[in-house]
């Protein structure tokens, strides 16, 4: 009998050690990699900092964390795939690293989750219209890349409760979601006007909708591309696009972009220059049509450097980012350039590029890449 | 060497031996664990220094508290704390008078009242609680009309059938609309202080008279209804003071503004919703505890208090619950401290408790595992609160015999 329960004592003294011992050699696994935010953030003993793209090659798959809420940025269509202008990235992202568009893992996150998610590792890269900011940048630990989209908060409300600006809106209900810079920006707009509000603050955008179609909240705020997209979805039997305006004002500069984790340089190189790759080949009007006539003939040095392709006969320019140099013919062939992904996904919410911020810089927007040199 | 073997024995077979052993790899085990979790956040910039910094933007409900945008992240948790106790104060008491119903009514004797009950308490003992919090907030709450076709109470007119329709009573006290429930309130005045003291007063007196008239009761043996005359005391010399006071309170009717109610108390949607949601759920679990105490109870003591003529209701009331009462209090107090806890999924239909306001907070400020503890050590407290008032409360029962 004592037997038997000191043999069951060893087994289980046996399996407790085992787990420490898998924990601490978890521990010295991380030394190594440095793949944790508690490592990642501090170069210590000179260690490799962080190896995201290590981690993506050999899991084979790029795990990108998107919305599956805002049609036409990241939305979770009926069929279970994701589509949008964020996902495209995604995509782009898994192009250049892995070659193939496909292979990329989804994670839908809310916006409160978002951070929590990328700085514990759960997620490669955030790609889910997160606006840049200062506190982000630093206290957040993030690193962000080149903005794809420049957006600013609106106020969406009905027509016929008949508000035309902000300042008509003292003592209403707005409805907005939780984790923010929205929260923040409406806050500090309504304080600035001297208006009394109540916010209505939702974890997801599902109950935020009902509750905005049920009009307990008076008005909704967020991006003024994410209201274009829900106003555009409203449904008809609620009264249809044509029941809602979204107020001119904009109080916020919302440029938005791929977000990764400080400490990993090179992979924060890579999601940075997969962006700028596909603004400089819209610039060079090279789309996934022609993409097969600029490798053949680059042309120009610079489309060469782009594509990764002898220029004139003289050497690939090899750009030192730990990919292959002809990544981005993997990105223009599989998912396109900047303009044929934002004529995808955007302009059917009847946000057309020409004429925004969002045109290129050769068309007076602000899109511009830096050369590829 | 078989002598050898009586009183002593081997160090390996000593059983005391063997416990110390067994507890302490267990107990170096936990070190191990504990330290690997201190060495992974060691590199983390933690501090609670955060907590000082202007929170920035507003909260929907507050009960008690002033918290505004310009105030500390420590007086936007405050806020979230209290709204948390509100919620879970209230959802207990509800709940448990639900329980109470539900339990007894799934023993009743009437065919329709039992099956009623054991519907309810299956249907939503087995449904996930996130979804009826949505279910509740959206498919009901959001469905009442808008503010501008409120509800009113009492009604203007009484209609029913093509052929019946007169005026009713015209002003009115409540509202119903999808922005909440407006109920008639009462603000203060400059009386109000003076009629605290007097319900101060009549507080200290009521509870003399009761210990009065219930040491009458024991020594002769007569009905001295010290319980009402607690009752009487108290509200006569509350009533007194409130004339004395010249009228401390001043009555306030809602009134339907453009965009929302001015005036009176306001029960929103979200709280309700979520109220409902959390009552009717752990009331369910409550109802099934009710009805195990009351079926250990045994039936011997139904008979003989049949017997002795006493009424059902008597019955249940006098001899039964008090005795099912101790079986019942240690697994209600589980429930109870459920109920706390399950408050957290509030945030879903923007209620803000101290879940939803700390994740805002870990957003803009990025110190996840400080505020996490905090949040964790917030619920333990409250956690712990709850089981020591229970827990006292079934050993004065048991120790008095119910």
């Amino acid at each position: 009998m004592r037997t038997r329960w000191l043999l069951i004592g060893i087994g289980l003294l046996a399996a407790i050690l085992a787990i420490a011992a898998v924990a601490c050699g978890d521990d010295d696994d991380d030394d190594d990699n440095g793949d944790t935010p508690a490592n990642g953030e501090e170069p210590a003993n000179g260690a490799q900092v962080g190896d995201t793209l290590g981690d993506v090659v050999a899991r084979g798959e790029l795990v990108c964390g998107v919305n599956d809420a805002v049609p036409g940025f990241g939305f979770l269509e009926a069929d279970g795939t994701s589509s949008g202008f964020d996902v495209d990235f995604c995509r782009a992202l898994a192009a250049a690293v892995l070659g193939d568009a496909d292979a990329v893992e989804y994670v839908i996150l809310t916006a409160a989750a978002r951070f929590e998610a990328l700085s514990s590792g759960q997620i490669d890269v955030l790609i889910r219209n997160t606006t840049w900011t200062l506190s982000r940048d630093a206290d957040l630990k993030a690193t962000f890349a080149t903005t794809t989209f420049y957006d600013g908060q609106g106020m969406m409300v009905r027509v016929a409760d008949g508000i035309s600006s902000i300042d008509d809106m003292a003592g209403t209900t707005v409805c907005v979601l939780q984790g923010t810079t929205t929260e923040l920006n409406l806050a500090d707009r309504f304080a600035s006007g001297g208006l009394d509000y109540t916010p209505l603050t939702f974890e997801e955008n599902g109950p935020l909708e009902a509750a905005f179609t049920a009009e307990a909240c008076d008005g909704w705020t967020s991006d003024k591309s994410q209201l274009a997209a829900r106003r555009f979805a409203y449904a008809e039997a609620d009264g249809g696009p044509e029941s809602l305006v979204i107020l001119d004002e904009t109080f916020s500069k919302e440029p938005l972009g791929p977000v990764t984790r400080d400490g990993d340089t090179q992979w924060s190189d890579i999601v940075n220059w997969v962006v700028i790759g596909m603004i400089t080949a819209d610039e060079k009007g090279i789309t996934s049509q022609n993409l097969a006539d600029f490798v053949a003939d680059p042309g120009n040095a610079e489309t060469a450097r782009l594509l990764g392709v002898s220029f004139e006969g003289g050497e690939i320019f090899d750009s030192n980012l730990g990919i292959d140099a002809d990544f981005m013919q993997d990105v223009i062939g599989q998912v396109g350039n900047y303009d044929e992904v934002y004529t995808k996904n955007i302009e059917p919410l009847g946000i057309p590029r020409a004429g925004t911020l969002n045109a290129s810089w050769l068309n007076g927007g602000l899109i511009y890449a830096p050369p590829t040199r | 060497m078989a002598g050898t073997t009586i009183g002593r024995l081997s160090l390996w077979r000593n059983v005391r031996v063997q416990r110390f052993v067994i507890q302490a790899a267990f107990a170096g085990a936990l070190a191990a664990f504990g330290y690997y979790l201190i060495d992974q956040a060691r590199d983390l910039e933690l501090g609670f220094d955060f907590l000082e910094g202007r929170a920035g933007f507003d909260i929907s409900h507050q009960f008690g508290t002033s918290y505004n945008r310009n105030d500390s992240r420590l007086d936007l948790y405050i806020a979230g704390i209290v709204n948390t106790i509100r919620l879970a104060g209230v959802g207990i008491v509800l709940a448990t008078l639900l329980g109470l119903a539900a339990g007894v009514a799934r023993l009743s004797g009437n065919w329709l009242v039992s099956r009623v009950a054991t519907v309810y308490v299956e249907t939503v003992r087995n449904t996930p609680l996130l979804v009826q919090i949505l279910f509740w907030y959206i498919a009901v709450f959001l469905q009442l009309p808008r503010i501008s076709e409120s509800i009113n109470f009492p009604p203007d007119r009484i209609s029913f059938l093509p052929f019946f329709d007169v005026p009713f009573i015209s002003f009115d006290l409540a509202f119903l609309s999808v922005r909440g429930l407006a109920l008639p309130w009462a603000t203060t005045n400059d009386g109000f202080s003076l009629w605290l003291i007097f319900l101060a007063v009549a507080a200290a007196a009521s509870i003399a008279v009761r210990f009065w008239r219930g040491r009458r009761q024991e020594r002769t043996g007569q009905p001295s209804y010290p319980n009402w005359w607690l009752l009487g005391t108290f509200a006569a010399i509350a009533l007194v003071g409130f004339a004395i006071a010249g009228g401390p309170l001043d009555p306030e009717r809602p009134v339907v503004g453009e965009r929302s109610y001015d005036g009176g108390i306001r029960l929103t949607a979200e709280f309700t919703a979520l109220l409902v949601a959390l009552v009717t759920y752990t009331g369910a679990f409550i109802a099934e505890i009710v009805r195990g105490s009351l079926q250990a109870v045994p039936k011997g003591q139904t008979e003989a208090s049949a017997a002795l003529g006493l009424s059902p209701f008597q019955r249940l009331g006098l001899v039964i619950l008090p005795q099912a009462l101790r079986i019942m209090i240690p697994p209600l107090t589980s429930q109870y401290l459920n109920l706390t806890k399950n408050s957290s999924l509030a945030v879903a239909i923007a209620f803000p408790e101290l879940v939803g306001v700390s994740r805002t907070i870990i957003n803009n400020t990025g110190q996840a595992i400080p505020m996490f503890a905090i949040v964790m050590a917030t619920y333990l407290l409250m956690s712990l609160a709850i089981s020591l008032v229970m827990n006292t409360f079934h050993w004065r029962l048991t120790r008095e015999g119910g």
